[in-house]
């Protein structure tokens, strides 16, 4: 039972200290929407005539948009649709397809449905954290990439998959990590 | 079709596009059109063809050469050889590892041998972005036949005639649900295709929607005629683009050709499709859950009953169908539900389109017979555990499954002969493990994806489950007593009995079926401290091999922690108090004298 006991405790710590670096990151992001950008919002609500019950679709078109969905732009919406901020954050956040931290330029996606996972990806997703210092949901200093996991991309002849931007890789070893990520130099 | 003497069928599937069946495509088409065949060989990108191990694949008609692994380089040597001379290109065509032979028919791969393609009758051999061609191949006859000639009852009849049973999952009978859904009162009615394929594994809804979306539209039609309902939805994946853009474009042409829309071939029926998106979450594969997120709210689940069928969508009944379900439907009545029900066992009736992959040689989507054994889908089909290892077990159901072993090797696939032997059919996902592959790292693999994708509504999910990740992770990591798989039993059950929805009532499956199957596995982790399939980082021993140590000293250098001492030219060794179990000494070693265990 005290194994239990500590067991519990050292993953709650582990879980608050990825908690406070997590909000860490949201805070840096405090972003202020131009008029443009609010405008076009409220575009977007109103090509699905402001429905509340469209909710999802919103998010889909506005995150398309703007790459992420901030706090602020939440806000936008929630007025929009005269839905509370609460029930858009509660969608936002249930959904593992919207982000409220914007994607690196050449998003990694590592494949770890369990076709991949039993042919190493997860080997292959510890030579991308080491190599660009980063844990997954996050994104490298520079902006550059961001490391995200997918669950099966549907193509489970090529396991382990990885993709970056649209482009996918098949066959992935974790040797081949190195030369994927010098393909995008730029 | 038919004004070309030749055609070339090249895979435009999600696993063959990544490998560049694109530009294969366009290599084909430019080479063709560069030395004037135009008029008489054709180029068609179709759906998958199901051997995605190999892919891409080029399948030439009428003579069936089936062509593997097919570069953009090839194009010109494809269009030389085998359009202009007639002769087939020998180094692309199929080997077959049993016997060195090349195979150049698809017909005579034992790949192909044993599968009844019934919902992927259409994919890989027609153009899913050309109405036309799903027409000529009997396309809307069944919804013109049952439109035209046959009241909504008498078309349920049918279906419930030919004993198909819901792909998606639990195998619920497809006319039972069809005719509850007719017999509630109600102005408005929806059908909706649950598209939302998230068992991790599992591509085989995608693949019919990118082969062969119309008669997925087709089936749809046909059951809001017998439900009653005008509008049918379908709620897809937003991570499935190349699907969405295929399905778009087939509503568009079948809108076109008055195949949805007002007054379907000039009866009073009218009905017409629109697309919801999904975001990622797991649970909206149940059906209330998907009911919620179609609504734009989180995708919980609510307490059947009231099951959708009286009060759904908006509040109005509602018939969800899972994609493979549908694809079904056209073929029952263009070829009678006695065909279909003629195929497979007492209880499951048709054929099953599953997923394979893992350690196996032929990766691939594949439809058979339900009843067929697992070992004929492994060994035959699959062409065996790849690398010659050593067969394990079989992930069946996905993350609400288990797993089956060699003793199951030779029981018939069906519905109730999978739920009892500690499984169940699932989506059709089936992952081979091998050998290589630690049991209780798996269990913990999946526990890992319930944690994330349970909702958070009920308690025995949410927390329960998460406690369940606390003690595999423990044990994977060499601090599991000997009482914590009674704790993983006894914890197992509970959220089983508790849970609200079926995502926690099944998310113990594969802890359970692994300590029923593997219980030696589970101890040797807790008692030994040691991962026989040598998987658990935190169980590895490093260790030097005298004999082979020169006293290099590379591994100390390369050690992070300073674990490895030794003076030059002698041997070292691994202080294992401060070992991080990282490889780097092994990596660094050029005289295979660090080895682990």
């Amino acid at each position: 039972m005290k194994e239990i006991l500590r067991f519990a405790q050292n993953d709650k710590k582990a879980d608050d200290s990825k908690n406070i670096e997590k909000k860490q990151n949201m805070s840096r992001i405090k972003v202020e929407l131009r008029k443009d950008q609010i405008e076009k919002i409220g575009e977007i609500c109103q090509s699905f005539n402001n429905e509340p019950g469209e909710l999802i679709n919103v998010l889909h078109k506005t995150q398309g948009t703007f790459g992420y969905l901030p706090a602020e732009v939440q806000e936008v919406i929630a007025k929009n649709l005269n839905v509370p901020v609460a029930k858009v954050y509660g969608v936002v956040t249930f959904y593992s397809f919207f982000t409220m931290i914007p994607k690196g330029k050449y998003p990694v996606s590592i494949c770890t449905g369990t076709a991949c996972y039993v042919r190493g990806a997860e080997k292959v997703l510890d030579e991308f954290k080491k190599e660009l210092k980063i844990q997954v949901g996050e994104t490298s200093a520079d902006g550059k990439f961001s490391i995200a996991c997918l669950r099966c991309v549907g193509a489970c002849g090529l396991a382990p998959v990885v993709m970056v931007g649209e482009k996918t890789y098949g066959r992935v070893a974790p040797e081949m990590v190195k030369d994927i990520l010098a393909e995008y130099k730029d | 079709m038919s004004d070309f003497k030749i055609h070339l069928l090249v895979c435009g599937g999600t696993g063959c596009k990544a490998s560049e069946s694109a530009r294969v495509a366009e290599n084909l088409k430019n080479e063709i059109a560069g030395q004037g065949l135009d008029d008489f060989a054709q180029v068609i990108t179709t759906g998958c063809f199901g051997f995605c191990e190999k892919g891409p694949i080029v399948k030439i008609i009428p003579d069936n050469t089936f062509y593997t692994q097919v570069s953009p380089a090839d194009a010109k040597e494809i269009v030389d050889e085998h359009i202009v001379k007639g002769r087939k290109v020998e180094r692309l065509l199929y080997l077959n590892p049993e016997n060195n032979e090349r195979v150049s028919d698809s017909k005579g791969m034992n790949f192909y041998k044993k599968q009844l393609r019934i919902a992927l009758r259409n994919c890989g051999i027609i153009d899913p972005e050309n109405i036309d061609e799903y027409i000529a191949r009997e396309g809307y006859e069944a919804l013109g036949k049952v439109l035209s000639t046959m009241t909504p009852e008498e078309a349920i009849a049918v279906v419930k005639a030919s004993g198909l049973r819901g792909r998606g999952g639990a195998g619920f009978p497809t006319g039972l649900k069809w005719e509850l859904t007719r017999q509630t009162k109600s102005d408005i009615k929806y059908v909706v295709c649950n598209a939302d394929e998230g068992d991790p594994g599992a591509f085989m809804d995608r693949s019919i929607l990118e082969g062969d979306p119309h008669s997925v539209i087709e089936a749809m039609a046909i059951n809001g005629y017998c439900t009653g309902a005008s509008e049918g939805l379908v709620y897809i994946r937003a991570e499935y683009p190349l699907a969405i853009e295929r399905l778009k474009t087939a509503i568009r042409q079948a809108r076109e050709y008055g195949l949805l829309g007002k007054n379907i071939f000039g009866t009073n029926f009218s009905f017409d499709i629109t697309l919801r998106y999904g975001a990622g979450a797991f649970v909206c594969g149940e059906e209330t859950a998907l009911i919620h997120s179609m609504e734009g709210l989180r995708g919980e689940p609510t307490l059947k009953p009231p099951f959708p069928s009286v009060e759904g969508y908006l509040k109005k009944p509602t018939n969800v169908n899972n994609i493979e379900t549908y694809a079904n439907i056209p073929v029952i009545f263009n070829k009678g539900p006695e065909w279909f029900a003629s195929i497979g066992t007492e209880k499951s009736k048709g054929t099953k389109v599953f997923a394979l992959a893992g350690k196996v040689n032929n990766v691939g989507l594949i439809e058979v017979p339900m009843g067929i054994t697992l070992r004929e889908v492994i060994f035959e089909i699959g062409g065996g555990i790849k690398n010659g290892k050593k067969f394990k077990a079989v992930q069946t159901g996905g993350p609400s499954g288990g797993c089956l072993t060699e003793k199951h090797l030779d029981t018939p696939i069906d519905y109730d002969n999978l739920i009892a032997a500690g499984s169940m059919m699932g989506s059709g996902g089936m992952v081979v493990m091998d050998e290589d592959d630690c049991m209780v790292d798996v269990a913990k693999y999946f526990l890992d994806f319930t944690v994330e994708e349970s909702c958070g509504k009920c308690n025995p999910c949410r927390i329960g489950n998460k406690r369940l990740y606390e003690l595999l992770d423990k044990i994977t990591k060499g601090n599991g007593v000997k009482e914590d798989v009674d704790r993983l039993i006894n914890l197992s059950n509970v959220i089983k009995d508790t849970s609200l929805c079926m995502l926690g009532g099944s998310s113990p499956n594969p802890v359970l079926a692994t300590i029923e199957h593997f219980r030696d596995e589970y101890e040797a982790h807790i008692i030994d401290k040691r991962c026989p399939a040598g998987v658990c980082k935190a169980l590895m021993v490093y260790s030097i091999v005298e004999e082979n140590c020169v006293g290099c000293t590379a591994c100390a250098r390369a050690c992070p922690v300073g674990a490895i001492t030794g003076e030059r030219k002698q041997i070292h060794i691994i202080d294992q108090a401060l070992c991080i179990k990282c490889g780097a000494c092994m990596d660094r070693c050029k005289f295979n004298a660090v080895i682990v265990k």
